[in-house]
């Protein structure tokens, strides 16, 4: 209930809210606009624009729609996609497609502390290739179920289950 | 519902990825409501999901948040200036009003004031016009007085009456005497003299005959500035004759007779 006061004041443009939200968010905002630009300056200028943006669009949300963090994530998503499609952002770089957000875990030596970094690499480390398809797909991409499944070749319902067994195992890892 | 069932198909995990339509929302949104173990279980996904999307994040720039609030103007003066201008247009309209009025007002006054200052001076154009007429009126009244006055003079059956003719060069010149011998006085119409040259008066003399002796009757000092050239004069003489000399100014002890303008004898009392 706490959270939904949060948001609620932070719709009345309350400052202190929006720190708050901040805290909670910005890292895992971050994560997902640098795993689409991973580039460390482009990342931090698209995630500024994605909380004044949330700020300037506050009262577009509505809880019916969806959760607070999905909101923002799909600020978050759409904006550093954004950036990946303008001229200067093609010109600079050119090859991604490839790349996982796996990639940046097992090669980054300096996770956060407040993350359980230890937990995490044991999980990708565990992890099937399948379970990291989807989860890049569906969270780091912003993948509809059905896009998903077309990019990925295989049924709606095979998305829904496998990402529904992915997720479980990441929660028994990071939640204890 | 079986509520297990629900929570195993897996639909939760893609609501908060937010890959589900916009009804599907709505029926998670409703059902998290309905049973606590499904918004337990949103819960449960949301903050794995914030956890492993953090741990992507290499964010080494602490000062973020502060250049995000700037960028807001938050903590800023004009942060709250920007609130209060949402009701500036209102606030304009009412100052635009009252500007409005108060010129309108302000002119009203200063027309109000003109128009007073115009009858003002009307007034007094009217008033110096008033004083105008009543001394012209009084002027009048004081030259119909001397008029009857003179009239009556005339009218006396004692007046004995001079004809003054033009002698020599002054031939076209003339004057008349009206003479009452009771009240020793005489009134001279000096209508036929022209006007003394500058340094030069008129004086009147009364004659005797046989012999010839003038006696002076006096100037006249204001014969240019009479209207009516008129003069009444004093006469205790028994006069013969009046004359009428141009003299220098003071006048003389005797006529200068290359200067007679108008002489004429008194006619002898009937018998």
């Amino acid at each position: 209930m706490q959270l939904e006061i949060l948001i609620s004041k932070f719709q009345q443009k309350d400052e202190k809210a929006f720190e708050k939200l901040y805290r909670m968010y910005s890292e895992s905002m971050h994560g997902v606009i640098y795993n689409i630009v991973r580039d460390h300056a482009l990342a931090e200028e698209v995630m500024q624009d994605v909380f004044i943006k949330a700020w300037n669009n506050a009262n577009s949300y509505s809880a019916e729609k969806g959760r607070f963090f999905t909101w923002i994530l799909n600020i978050a998503r759409n904006a550093a996609i954004d950036k990946t499609r303008s001229k200067t952002f093609k010109n600079s770089r050119k090859n991604l497609d490839a790349e996982y957000f796996v990639d940046i875990l097992q090669h980054s030596d300096s996770l956060d502390d407040q993350t359980d970094a230890i937990g995490i690499k044991k999980f990708v480390s565990q992890l099937a290739k399948k379970c990291i398809e989807v989860i890049e797909l569906l969270y780091f991409q912003g993948f509809t179920q059905k896009e998903a499944s077309e990019t990925l070749d295989i049924p709606i319902g095979t998305i829904k289950t496998r990402n529904r067994n992915c997720i479980k195992e990441l929660r028994t890892i990071v939640l204890n | 519902m079986d509520i297990n069932a629900y929570i195993a198909s897996g639909i939760l995990e893609l609501y908060v990825a937010g890959a589900l339509s916009e009804d599907e929302n709505k029926e998670v949104y409703q059902m998290m409501h309905k049973y606590p173990e499904v918004r337990q279980e949103v819960l449960d996904i949301e903050a794995a999901i914030v956890k492993l999307t953090a741990a992507t994040s290499n964010i080494k720039n602490a000062d973020l948040l502060q250049a995000i609030k700037d960028k807001l103007t938050f903590n800023a003066p004009d942060a709250h200036t920007k609130v209060i201008s949402i009701t500036k247009p209102k606030y304009n309209w009412l100052t635009y009003t009252g500007w409005a009025a108060a010129l309108i007002i302000g002119a009203g006054l200063l027309w109000t004031l003109n128009q007073n200052q115009e009858l003002e001076s009307n007034l007094n154009t009217a008033e110096i016009e008033n004083a105008y007429l009543e001394e012209q009126i009084i002027n009048s009244r004081s030259v119909l007085a001397d008029s009857k006055k003179l009239l009556n003079f005339l009218r006396d059956k004692d007046i004995i009456s001079v004809p003054l003719g033009g002698q020599g060069e002054f031939a076209n010149t003339y004057a008349k005497v009206y003479w009452n011998k009771k009240d020793n006085s005489i009134y001279l119409d000096a209508q036929g003299l022209p006007e003394a040259p500058s340094g030069k008066v008129y004086q009147v003399w009364s004659l005797k005959l046989n012999p010839l002796t003038p006696t002076s009757l006096g100037t006249i000092d204001d014969f240019n500035t009479d209207d009516n050239k008129i003069f009444a004069i004093a006469n205790a003489n028994q006069s013969e004759a009046f004359g009428i000399t141009l003299e220098p100014e003071g006048g003389s002890e005797t006529p200068t007779m290359e200067q007679l303008y108008t002489l004429g004898v008194v006619p002898a009392p009937a018998p």
